[in-house]
C-alpha cells in the first residue's frame, strides 16, 4: 500500500499539486532498494529512471516489442506494462543480475558467438525472455523456440542468430539434465 | 497517465469495498490492458484497487464435475494447468494463441474477459468513437475498418471483443462467477458481453464496482474432438482477425453435439446455437460443415476494408470443423497453427 503523502498545496494559481509519492520496498538482483516514487511509475520506469538499471530497454512502452523484459520470480513480463507498486515482496531479475562483464552468462556468450544482435537495443529483452523460456522447459524444437520467442521483436532482424543462441543453451541445458 | 492512488486488496470484500469507496476508482489485474490504455488517455481512473494479492488463483474442481478458474490466476498458469490441458484443451489451445508468453504470465483470468477493443479510432482521442465518448461518432463506419465486426454490429459502433480465450470459454458455455456491492452472482458466458446497440460504451453485463472472481466451466469439455483455428496477418503474437473454436461429439460418423463460436467478427464472442443445431444429429462431412458455415455468415454485413473477413469467416469455421472431426488438435505447451 503506498502511503500518500498530503495533497493539500492546493493548486492554487495554477501551480500543479506534488506528485503524491510513496515508499516501495523492491528487491533487485538480489538487492533490496526502498524508492520514493508515484503510484503510476511502471516497473521499467522505476529500474531505468529511479534504480538507474539501463540494462532494461523501453521500446515501444505499450507491451508490443518485448524490449523491457524483466523476470519477476523466475517468470518473464514486460516491465512496461505493469507498475513498481505490484512488485514489492517480488525478487526481480534484470539483465545486470544474469551476467557481468567478467562473467558472462551462457545466453549472453552464445548471443556473442552467434552474431545475435546487430543494434543490441532489444538484446536485453530477449535475453531475459530466453532465460524465461529456459525456466519454464516447454520449448525445445526451433518451431517452439520461436514461438516462445515471438514476444520479443528485433528491429535489425537479428533472428537467425538469436534463434541459434537461444537453442544452443536450451539444448546445453537439457544435455544437463540427462546427465 | 494521469495521476492516480494506488491500494492493493488481501480479500474480496475488499477490494469491492475500497472499489465503491472512490470515485472514478478501477480494479487492476495483471495490468496489461488497463495501464496501456491509461497511458493513451484513453482510461482515467483515479484510484486502482490492486488485485494480484487476492487469494483467487486457484484452479480447483467444482462440486458439479466441472472447472473452476480462479479469476486472478494467469493466463499461462491456466493454459498449462493439467486438469485444463486434460479435460479441456480447447481452452487451453485458445489461451497460447493469444499475445506473447511475457504478456500471458501477466494477464489475468478476469482481466482477459474485460479487456477493451483494440478499434484504433477507439484508441486514438483525437477522433470520434461512441465506445470512448458516447455520442461523439463512430470513426470506424466510412473509416478505414479491416478488423472491425461483420456481424451483430450497430450503427453505433462496429468493434470486435480482442479475446481468444473467450471464444473457448463461449463455447464451452462457462459461467462468470462475480461479486459486488450487491451481494454474489453467477452470469452465464453468453450474457456476458454485450452487442453494441446504442449502448456502445458498455463491454458487458457487469455492474459498477462488481469483481469476477472466477470462471467455471461445465463438465463437458470436448477433449476428443475440438480445434481452435485462428487466422492473422502474422502467425504469432497477433489479434485474431477471424478465429474459431470447434467443438464435437461424435457417434462413429454421427455428431451428437457440437459448440461453434467465433472471434473477431463481433462485439462478443460470437457463438451461434443454429448452426450448432444444424450439426447435431448430422454425418460430420464436408456438405454439413458447409451449411453450418453458411448458417453463421448469414446474417454479415462488411462495411468497406474488412468484407473480406465474410468469405474468411465461412472457411474458417468448415476447416476448425473437418479438424475438430479428425480429432488433430490436441492440448499442448505450444500453439502451433495447424493448416492442414
Ligand atoms: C501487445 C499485446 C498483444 C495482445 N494479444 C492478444 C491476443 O492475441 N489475444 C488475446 O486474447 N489477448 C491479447 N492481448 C490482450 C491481453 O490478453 C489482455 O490485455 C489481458 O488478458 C488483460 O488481463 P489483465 O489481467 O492484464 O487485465 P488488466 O489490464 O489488469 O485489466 C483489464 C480490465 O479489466 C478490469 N479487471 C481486471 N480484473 C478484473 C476482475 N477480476 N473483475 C473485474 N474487472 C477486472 C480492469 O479494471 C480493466 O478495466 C494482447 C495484449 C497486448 C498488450
Ligand atoms: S467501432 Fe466502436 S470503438 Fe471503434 S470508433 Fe466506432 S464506436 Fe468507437
Ligand atoms: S517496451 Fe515493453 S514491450 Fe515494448
Ligand atoms: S539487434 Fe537491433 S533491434 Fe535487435
Amino acid at each position: 500500500m503506498i502511503q500518500q503523502s498530503s495533497t493539500s498545496a492546493a493548486q492554487a494559481g495554477g501551480v500543479a499539486a506534488p506528485p503524491p509519492t510513496g515508499t516501495v520496498r523492491l528487491t533487485i538482483n538480489g538487492q533490496q532498494h526502498t524508492l520514493q516514487i508515484a503510484p503510476w511509475t511502471t516497473l521499467l520506469d522505476a529500474l531505468r529512471e529511479y534504480v538507474h538499471l539501463t540494462g532494461t530497454k523501453k521500446g515501444c512502452d505499450h507491451g508490443q516489442c518485448g524490449a523491457c523484459t524483466v523476470l519477476v520470480n523466475g517468470k518473464r513480463i514486460n516491465s512496461c506494462l505493469s507498475l513498481a507498486v505490484m512488485h514489492e515482496d517480488h525478487d526481480i531479475t534484470t539483465i545486470e543480475g544474469l551476467g557481468s562483464q567478467e562473467n558472462l552468462h551462457p545466453l549472453q556468450q552464445a548471443f556473442i558467438d552467434h552474431d545475435a544482435f546487430q543494434c543490441g537495443y532489444c538484446t536485453p529483452g530477449q535475453i531475459c525472455s530466453a532465460q524465461g523460456l529456459i525456466n519454464e522447459g516447454r520449448a525445445h524444437t526451433e518451431e517452439e523456440i520461436k514461438e516462445h520467442m515471438s514476444g520479443n521483436l528485433c528491429r535489425c532482424g537479428a533472428y537467425a542468430g538469436i534463434l541459434n543462441a537461444v537453442k544452443e543453451v536450451v539444448d546445453s541445458k537439457s544435455s544437463e539434465s540427462r546427465r | 497517465m494521469n495521476p492516480f492512488t494506488y491500494s492493493s486488496a488481501t480479500a474480496v470484500e475488499d477490494a469491492v469495498r475500497d472499489n465503491a469507496s472512490h470515485e472514478g476508482a478501477a480494479y487492476i489485474g495483471g495490468g496489461t490492458n488497463i495501464l496501456d490504455l491509461m497511458k493513451e488517455n484513453v482510461a482515467r481512473p483515479t484510484h486502482l484497487v490492486g488485485l494480484n494479492k487476492l487469494p483467487l488463483t486457484a484452479i480447483e474442481p467444482t462440486p458439479e464435475g466441472g472447472l473452476r478458474l480462479g479469476a486472478l490466476a494467469t493466463n499461462a498458469d491456466t493454459a498449462w494447468n493439467e486438469e485444463v490441458k486434460r479435460r479441456y484443451p480447447l481452452l487451453n489451445q485458445a489461451i497460447l494463441a493469444g499475445a506473447s508468453p511475457q504478456l500471458r504470465n501477466m494477464a489475468t483470468n478476469g482481466g482477459n474477459l474485460m479487456q477493451r477493443t483494440r478499434c484504433y479510432y477507439f484508441y486514438d482521442t483525437a477522433t470520434p468513437c461512441n465506445k470512448r465518448e458516447p455520442g461523439s461518432g463512430c470513426g470506424a463506419i466510412g473509416g478505414f475498418n479491416r478488423i472491425h465486426a461483420i456481424l451483430g454490429a450497430s450503427e453505433q459502433c462496429i468493434a470486435t471483443h480482442p479475446s481468444d480465450m473467450c471464444i473457448a470459454l463461449a463455447a464451452l458455455a462457462a459461467t462468470v462467477r462475480v461479486s459486488g456491492p450487491n451481494g454474489e452472482r453467477a452470469i452465464p458466458f453468453e450474457d456476458f458481453h454485450r452487442l453494441p446497440g446504442n449502448t456502445p460504451e458498455r463491454d458487458n453485463n457487469l455492474e459498477p464496482g462488481e469483481l469476477i472472481t472466477g470462471l467455471d466451466l461445465p463438465a463437458k469439455g470436448f477433449e476428443k474432438n475440438f480445434s481452435y483455428l485462428k487466422l492473422r496477418d502474422r502467425n504469432s503474437y497477433a489479434f485474431a482477425l477471424v478465429s474459431v473454436a470447434a467443438a464435437l461429439e461424435l457417434d462413429g460418423d454421427t455428431i451428437t453435439d457440437a459448440r461453434l463460436a467465433l472471434g473477431g467478427v463481433a462485439h462478443k464472442p460470437w457463438r451461434d446455437q443454429e448452426a450448432e443445431n444444424l450439426l447435431k444429429g448430422q454425418p460430420a462431412t464436408p456438405e454439413t460443415f458447409a451449411r453450418a458455415a453458411a448458417k453463421v455468415v448469414e446474417s454479415a454485413q462488411g462495411y468497406g476494408s474488412n468484407n473480406f473477413k465474410i468469405e474468411l469467416a465461412r472457411r474458417a469455421i468448415v476447416r476448425a470443423l473437418k479438424q475438430a472431426a479428425e480429432g488433430s488438435q490436441h492440448a499442448s505447451d505450444v500453439f502451433l497453427n495447424s493448416n492442414p
